[in-house]
């Protein structure tokens, strides 16, 4: 593999809320083209970092730089003109826009912002591509789960970041659903999108993420391939327990 | 400019013209109630442009009202000013105070935001009578000018016709886009990339522009203005009331709305003259349990199940 640049720099990140620290003196880094995983138990403060670098939470200490840029203090739609985009936890479609409408909301305010014929075109275009054309008419609170991830999905896309960020996107699909999930993203990962992705489905980070940063009680424990850090002591005493 | 738009403008042309020749036609006892109409179709199209795509219920326009009325009222009597130059700033001052409330309640949203905006207005118009009574000597402002009500009629209808181009221009807008992405899911609005904040503080400035200047026109058909007559808070409740009777999703909602409740509230007034805040209370609850999505909505629920 040739070393590539690194694009996100995150640098001894913490965030306290009162007394709990949820996420502590955390350091890594997002090279161009990678995905790379960040899992852990529940309450480790992988989404909390999540929320961090994409500014929906305010960094208590340390940095976040994207390429040149400092993220550390701004608000969350100036991080999104640097060309971060997230989808959430929770499916967060916008239940009175049209199913084009939503995917023009992410192009319309991002840093290669479209508006009209041209966004619209665009949409489409995205639409398309994750096999929602046929549903771009359609009304948008008859959409399936996975139909509404989609959707999500697109909106981030649409702003064509430089950063895409997924928190636990593959959660609550079904089986068959997971497989499509899951090669949807490999087909991202393939176009050399760069991602970190926030994932409990273990199939799901062992054939995407090129790395992943494994967290415990809002520490980095190990990070590595999915597969050196899967085999980790340390790793499987987090997740099991000690023996 | 498709076919769509370009029937929406025909018809909007006809009906401006039409409404321009009411004072040719009638004056006296309907120029009147078609004026008072005018007005509530200028300040509850505004009104909507902010509240509507933000569900955020603004209860100030009491206060903008306020502003432009009585600005002009003390301007003209006590300053010698002319009702022109007073009517230029006085929604100036309006947009300048809609920037600081809007700004200072940028945090709130939905009951909270609400209950400000009322305090808000009766502080105001409060802090305007105290000065008034306590420093400025008189109670009452005269404001004396040669226009009849035909004159006033024709420049709120102007008014209105400038909303509702600027509320076209707006939806058409990114900032419109953008509203009603924050109405939608303000968590969203903020990771795609919207200033949430000014968005919002822009839109409100407008109604607090529009709402000023209309107080400013209307205050020579009361003559003499009095802080706690113009700063009214019935107004602010009646052009909500309007607002969702007729529907705050469409930008030609309030219109169907006030028209009809202008006549009813005209009927009211005249035969329980001293029943009008029971009646305004009754009609909130009504329009609101009955007809949540206003006309606009009963409307359009129709053409859907008649096209299925």
């Amino acid at each position: 593999m040739t070393p590539r640049d690194t694009i996100l720099q995150v640098t001894n990140l913490t965030k306290r809320f009162g007394g709990l620290v949820a996420v502590n003196d955390l350091t890594f880094q997002v090279r161009e083209h990678e995905v790379m995983g960040i899992i852990g138990p529940n309450g480790s403060g992988k989404s909390t970092t999540m929320n961090l670098i994409s500014g929906a939470l305010k960094v208590t200490g340390g940095s976040i730089i994207l390429e040149d840029h400092d993220l550390t203090s701004l608000p969350p739609h100036k991080i999104a003109r640097f060309g971060v985009a997230r989808t959430f936890q929770l499916v967060r479609i916008l239940p009175h826009l049209s199913v084009v409408e939503n995917v023009i909301a992410g192009t319309a305010f991002a840093h290669k912002a479209r508006w009209g014929a041209e966004a619209e075109q665009f949409a489409e275009a995205l639409l398309e591509r994750l096999e929602l054309g046929d549903k771009k008419n359609q009304d948008i609170g008859s959409l399936t789960y996975i139909d509404q991830k989609r959707l999500e999905l697109a909106r981030a896309l649409a702003s064509e970041p430089e950063i895409l960020l997924l928190d636990e996107w593959l959660a609550g699909l079904n089986p068959s659903e997971l497989r499509i999930g899951i090669e949807l993203i490999s087909q991202l990962r393939e176009e050399g999108r760069t991602i970190i992705l926030v994932e409990h489905v273990m199939d799901a980070i062992r054939s995407l993420c090129d790395r992943c940063v494994v967290m415990n009680s809002g520490k980095k424990i190990a990070e590595g391939t999915p597969a050196e850090v899967l085999s980790d002591k340390e790793v499987i005493r987090a997740y099991l327990g000690d023996e | 400019m498709n076919s769509g738009e370009m029937k929406f403008l025909v018809i909007g042309v006809v009906l401006a013209l039409g409404a321009a020749s009411i004072p040719i036609v009638s004056d006296g006892y309907w120029l009147s109630i078609a004026t008072t109409a005018m007005m509530y179709i200028a300040l509850s199209t505004s009104w909507t442009l902010f509240s509507g795509p933000t569900h955020l219920i603004a209860l100030s326009t009491g206060a903008f009202f306020g502003i432009g009325g009585y600005l002009v009222g003390s301007g003209m009597s006590d300053y010698d000013q002319s009702f022109w130059l007073m009517a230029i700033i006085a929604p100036v001052v309006a947009t300048i105070l809609a920037m600081l409330i809007g700004l200072a309640t940028l945090r709130l949203s939905g009951v909270y935001f609400v209950i400000f905006t009322l305090g808000l207005a009766e502080m105001i118009r409060n802090l305007v009578s105290w000065v008034q009574n306590n420093f400025l000597g008189s109670r009452g402002l005269y404001v004396l000018t040669d226009f009849t009500e035909a004159h006033i009629y024709w420049m709120l209808l102007s008014v209105a016709t400038i909303v509702f181009l600027a509320g076209w221009l707006i939806n058409r807008s990114r900032l419109g886009f953008a509203l009603r992405i924050i109405g939608n899911d303000e968590q969203v609005a903020r990771h795609v990339g919207i200033n949430t904040a000014w968005s919002k503080v822009i839109l409100f400035m407008t109604t607090g522009f529009f709402a000023a200047l209309v107080g400013a026109i209307v205050a020579p058909r009361y003559s003499y203005i009095e802080p706690n007559v113009v700063f009214s808070p019935q107004l602010s409740f009646l052009v909500v009331i309007m607002a969702l009777l007729g529907g705050i999703h469409r930008l030609w909602g309030p219109l169907v709305g006030v028209i009809p409740f202008t006549l009813i509230w005209e009927a009211i007034s005249i035969s329980f003259p001293n029943s009008t805040t029971l009646f305004l209370g009754l009609s909130f609850l009504l329009i609101v349990y009955f007809i949540p999505n206003g006309f606009v909505g009963l409307f359009e629920n129709l053409t859907g199940r008649m096209r299925k």
